[in-house]
């Protein structure tokens, strides 16, 4: 079944009863080629990947849940490569050029929606800063603007422009930048990869791994065991849960962190606007809901949920940046538990147990990267080589002093 | 959260700054063969359990005194809170 204006129309007159699941929801076979651990949009988009561009078969997602029901379902859906270092520039650049091409890639509507994110400026070392990081997006590729104060008061009057303390001086944009339907992203995966002929196995938690000699020779499960050639773990914040049981300790905290949706409003934000000078962005869904976040709460957490002090921090951020905030109500709050590395950027490596891979530590950012990380992880699995954006996040480079720590805060995770 | 200091009596996490694992306590002897291998275990690896976590928090906006907390990672729920000077007195005495 492919999606096309033709088809919506066609069901429209036919009662919808045309349309047909988005993928089948096979048992477990006892043996396959490569077995992707985590059905979240990393795991799907490295099957989709393994299967559409690698030419790979044989191909199982294991998800102890339901597709999608971790963080990439709860994220605030921003997309952007606004990064300053290296290492992790290309790859994000890498990452924001496949959005770009998506949705007519896997024939489905994720949503895609390049309206631009503006990273506010309130001090003047802050331009310094944004200046030097706009010129490095630029060698990469990618697009950066300097907008100055007027600039930024023509898009976005209602800002607290003289605030006493935070003054806003003008901002750094990337107009290429903006929001995508997190589940539509992670359902137009599963789709593609389903139809690629992957089995997307739901209710099935891996629960150990069988190595022999150094050797991954398949993993056990809640639905037994499944011998693979190749086993890739991509499970987010259970990272370590999961690769304790392959005997690796990691450079991971698992932290929660929370977002927050008000009522729906008439449309007021033109794109994603963070604040300067505290843990405080927004964006506006297109059901008008004004969907915010800040930090993470900042100690080590597996509850997927958070408590009120950084509830109460995100919202004084709100408040201080666009005082009319506080006349929105808010409708949810909820949590997510992010793999966060020591130096805040990611790992896609091979590990000691040869055949098994792990794709971890995106900290809160790892939504953006969910087509290039896929992409990376299955050519990783499919030819043994990181990609070339990727090749700097390798799992030794703490040993090596390699470290891609973009914010230079030091082996110390809730500072990423 | 409420952390029972053990001198102050129940305190909002809030006052608190959090540093991570006490395992940190333990800090390697660089002067010891095999200290480098020793250090990047130290600085890098965690152990990260889901369930009960020995960890570090320092009372910042409070007496400045460090704690190591025992709580539970997957409820929030905090078991018991001990002055880390003790900890750390207790395990070189035990080592010693
Ligand atoms: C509140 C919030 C806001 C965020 N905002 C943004 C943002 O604006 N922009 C951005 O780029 N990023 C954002 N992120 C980060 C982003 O959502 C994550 O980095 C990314 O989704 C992680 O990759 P994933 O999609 O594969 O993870 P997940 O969707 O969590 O996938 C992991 C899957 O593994 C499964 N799993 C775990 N253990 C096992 C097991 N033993 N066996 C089988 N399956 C298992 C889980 O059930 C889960 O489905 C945000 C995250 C949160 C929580």
């Amino acid at each position: 079944m492919r999606f096309s204006g033709f088809r919506v129309i066609k069901e429209a007159l036919t009662g919808h009863k045309g349309w047909q699941p988005l993928w089948r929801n096979p048992d477990p076979k006892p043996a396959y080629d490569y077995v992707i651990v985590g059905g979240g949009g990393h795991g799907l988009a490295t099957a989709y990947y393994l299967a559409n561009t690698f030419r790979k078969a044989r191909i199982a997602v294991l998800e102890k849940g339901w597709l999608g029901s971790g963080n990439i379902g709860r994220n605030t859906t921003i997309i952007r490569s606004n990064y300053g270092l290296p290492g992790n520039q290309p790859f994000y650049e890498f990452s924001m050029k496949l959005w770009e091409g998506l949705e007519q890639e896997f024939n489905f509507n994720a949503m895609v929606s390049q309206r631009g994110i503006l990273n506010l400026i309130h001090t003047d070392a802050q331009r310094d800063a944004y200046r030097r990081r706009g010129n490095a997006m630029l060698f990469s590729g990618a697009d950066a603007e300097l907008l100055d104060r007027d600039r930024v008061r023509d898009m976005c009057p209602w800002l607290n422009f003289d605030n006493a303390r935070f003054p806003i001086k003008g901002g750094l944009m990337q107009r290429r930048a903006g929001t995508a339907r997190h589940d539509g992203v992670a359902w137009g995966y599963a789709r593609g990869a389903d139809r690629a002929g992957v089995d997307l196995i739901q209710n099935c938690e891996v629960t150990g791994f069988r190595i022999e000699e150094g050797r991954i020779r398949g993993v056990e499960t809640s639905r037994g065991y499944i011998a693979a050639a190749k086993v890739g773990v991509a499970v987010a914040g259970s990272t370590s849960r999961v690769m304790e049981k392959a005997g690796l300790r990691l450079p991971i905290e698992s932290h929660v962190l929370q977002a927050f949706v008000s009522e729906g409003l008439k449309p007021l934000i033109p794109g994603v606007i963070t604040f300067g000078a505290g843990h405080f962005y927004v964006s506006q869904s297109d059901k008008g809901g004004l969907v915010f976040g800040g930090d993470i709460d900042g100690y080590n957490s597996y509850a997927q949920r958070g408590n009120m002090p950084v509830i109460e921090d995100v919202i004084e951020g709100g408040m201080a940046l666009m005082p009319m905030i506080g006349r929105a109500r808010l409708l949810r709050v909820w949590g997510g538990i992010m793999d966060m590395s020591m130096d805040g950027s990611p790992i896609i490596d091979r590990t000691p147990v040869e055949g098994l891979y792990l794709n971890a530590g995106w900290c809160y950012g790892g939504f953006k990267a969910t087509p290039a990380s896929g992409y990376s992880f299955a050519h990783l699995l499919a030819t043994d080589t990181p990609h070339e954006t990727a090749r700097h996040f390798r799992l030794d480079r703490f040993a090596r002093g390699h470290v891609i720590d973009e914010k230079g805060m030091g082996a110390q995770p809730n500072l990423h | 959260m409420l952390i029972p200091h053990p001198l102050l009596g129940p305190r909002d996490a809030q006052e608190f700054t959090y540093l991570g694992d006490a395992a940190l306590l333990a800090r390697p002897d660089g002067m010891a063969e095999g200290a480098l291998g020793a250090f990047i275990d130290y600085v890098y690896l965690r152990d990260n359990p889901a369930g009960v976590h020995r960890e570090l928090w320092f009372h910042e906006q409070g007496d400045r005194s460090w704690l190591v907390v025992t709580r539970n990672t997957v409820t929030h729920e905090i078991i018991d809170a001990q002055l880390a000077r003790d900890v750390a007195l207790a395990r070189k005495g035990a080592v010693a």
